[in-house]
């Protein structure tokens, strides 16, 4: 089984992306997925974590993630509130929106780094709400590059799962530019 | 075909009330439940489920539009949570006691004070005494299909049903569920028949003071008290066993998905150990069960489906040969022990299952539950068995000092 988390504030979607994450790898043959929020209130800008998990079999724990695989950080102001390296497994992935590159990280531990400017990216692609960059969707490909755990392709089937087709349009073509624009650096 | 979607708990539950065709639907909006009616009401809305959406002031009134819709030969559907529930709790008997096959989800929260808004299942088993049976599911799936065997269930026994899973935990975590054709759920599910018509070509006074002794009415027909009528509702819930066994048996059936009837059970016939449980708790007792097992501990997993009725000889049954015991729920008799250990208790009585039992109440107010401590846990229990302690009630995770 593996366990991914996903750091953000409110209003940044993470639900929503647990959730895509989730559908794609069923889509791609996983038989067990689920996908969480944070039990309890939400508020818009508080740090939040969703969690999503993928397994060959039916899942049979419904329990908070203890140890992540893979940690999605969603806004990287988050480093300095949550301690997320703590919550990932050794050589699990840290997959960071930032402006650096994954060797330019500043973070350093037994874990793989694999980064992208997804707020650039979502601009780009006027992946807005509210003004606001939507990275959630940007961050999608990254994990697919850096993890392969879920490809591309069952990402893509996934948005247009869950969108309607104006709006799955711009949201693969982000995907795809933040797969190929991914920086990766292996632990040693 | 198979329709499968990944949704959260509320969400199956509301699928579960359109594909059986409810036809008059009343709720006060509660935390975690509020998504199961929120949904329904899009429907009706939007004209995609041809029902009455009714909005009231409070969770009594929604009982009271529920028993009313109900006696005049409407299908209908409600859910709530903790608050909402207990604020029922007057009109939950007069369901019952009207022998009204509503079907309502108790999505389980705890109950204050202090406020909670997270999940144990203290709610639904402090409404155990008022007639209704009482289904607790592990999944998303079994919360689908267990709202429309309800449904049937409850139409053949006349008795309301109460179709409880754990807040949060499963009413917004989101799985895949498989979502039955319309047109098979129609063909499991006949169109209700009331057993008293009310409308106002024959006009009756339905449920007046009642004497203690039997009477004769206006006809001269001889006519029950009204411990004639409590027994007739004890009797239909013992009856009840064999309706909602067949009616989950026809289910898998049709729709090839058998949730266990009354009572569940996983890698029992070897156990060491019983694991037993009811809702989310059994299911991640399954994966401690996993756990346990690869630790060399032969351990199984028995799961209540239904509590009430309880399923007395499916309980003596899954434990006549088991040599420990250990009850994990999320739910306190104050003053006592776990209201599903004390009833598994006196199942056992008189049997000759002389089996150690050790509960363990769990998971109070939302605390976390992970399958590892549920496997150190019966670890624990199985060397203080050893030890000799046939008897022992542990707080998990709890300071107790």
């Amino acid at each position: 089984m593996y366990e991914v988390i996903w750091h953000g504030r409110g209003g940044q979607g993470v639900v929503i992306a647990a959730q895509i994450l989730a559908e794609a790898a069923y889509l791609q043959g996983f038989k067990g997925v689920t996908s969480a929020p944070t039990f309890g209130p939400e508020r818009r800008g508080a740090p939040l974590t969703a969690s999503t998990r993928i397994s060959d079999a039916p899942i049979r724990t419904f329990s908070q993630i203890e140890k992540a695989d893979i940690a999605v950080v969603l806004d990287p102001s988050l480093f300095g509130v949550i301690d997320i390296v703590g919550s990932l497994k050794p050589k699990g992935w840290l997959i960071v929106n930032t402006l650096k590159k994954a060797d330019e990280v500043d973070i350093h531990g037994c874990f793989n780094i694999a980064a992208a400017d997804a707020a650039a990216i979502a601009i780009r692609f006027h992946l807005l709400k509210e003004g606001a960059p939507m990275v959630n969707t940007p961050m999608l490909g990254v994990l697919s590059r850096a993890t392969g755990l879920v490809s591309r392709e069952s990402l893509e089937k996934g948005l247009k799962w869950k969108l309607s087709g104006g709006a799955s349009a711009t949201n693969i073509a982000a995907l795809r530019a933040a797969y190929e624009e991914a920086s990766i650096r292996n632990h040693a | 075909m198979s329709n499968v979607q990944i949704i959260t708990g509320n969400s199956a539950a509301a699928y579960g009330a359109k594909l059986a065709k409810v036809q008059v639907v009343s709720a006060y909006p509660i935390t975690p439940s509020t998504s199961v009616t929120e949904t329904i009401a899009n429907w009706v809305e939007r004209g995609e489920l041809k029902a009455e959406y009714v909005r009231v002031e409070s969770e009594h009134s929604v009982m009271t539009v529920c028993i009313s819709a109900s006696t005049v030969g409407a299908r209908v559907f409600t859910s709530t949570s903790s608050h909402g529930l207990l604020y029922m709790h007057e009109q939950l008997h007069w369901a019952a006691g009207s022998r009204l096959p509503i079907v309502m989800c108790c999505i389980n929260r705890g109950v204050g004070a202090p406020w909670s808004i997270f999940n144990d299942q203290q709610d639904s088993i402090s409404q155990r005494d008022t007639g209704w049976i009482q289904i607790y599911c592990r999944d998303n799936q079994e919360i689908l299909d267990s709202v429309i065997q309800a449904y049937r269930i409850a139409e053949e026994v006349y008795c309301p049903i109460m179709v409880c899973y754990d807040g949060f935990v499963l009413s917004h975590t989101m799985m895949p569920v498989d979502i039955p054709d319309a047109d098979q759920v129609c063909q499991f599910l006949p169109p209700y028949k009331p057993h008293t018509i009310l409308c106002p070509e024959d006009p009756r006074n339905i449920n007046p003071v009642i004497f203690p002794w039997q009477r004769r009415d206006a006809e001269g027909v001889l006519r029950d008290g009204y411990m004639d009528m409590r027994w007739k509702l004890q009797h239909a819930l013992e009856e009840s066993r064999d309706v909602i066994v067949r009616t989950s048996r026809d289910y898998a059936e049709l729709f090839g998905r058998e949730h266990g009837g009354l009572l569940w059970s996983y890698r029992t016939d070897d156990a060491e150990v019983l694991i037993a449980g009811m809702g989310s708790i059994a299911t991640e007792a399954t994966t401690a069960a996993d756990l346990l097992r690869e630790q060399g501990i032969r351990a199984g997993v028995v799961g209540v489906r239904v509590y009430r009725p309880f399923p007395r000889a499916e309980v003596r049954e899954a434990f006549r040969k088991a040599p420990a015991i250990v009850v994990f729920e999320k739910n306190i008799s104050y003053g006592y022990e776990g209201a599903l250990c004390a009833d598994i208790k006196a199942a056992l009585y008189g049997t000759g299952i002389d089996a150690p039992v050790h509960n363990f109440i769990a998971g109070l107010g939302g605390r976390d539950v992970k399958a590892g401590e549920l496997a150190d846990a019966v670890r624990s229990s199985l060397t203080a068995i050893t030890a000799g302690k046939r008897e022992q009630q542990t707080w998990l995770n709890c300071v107790t000092e």
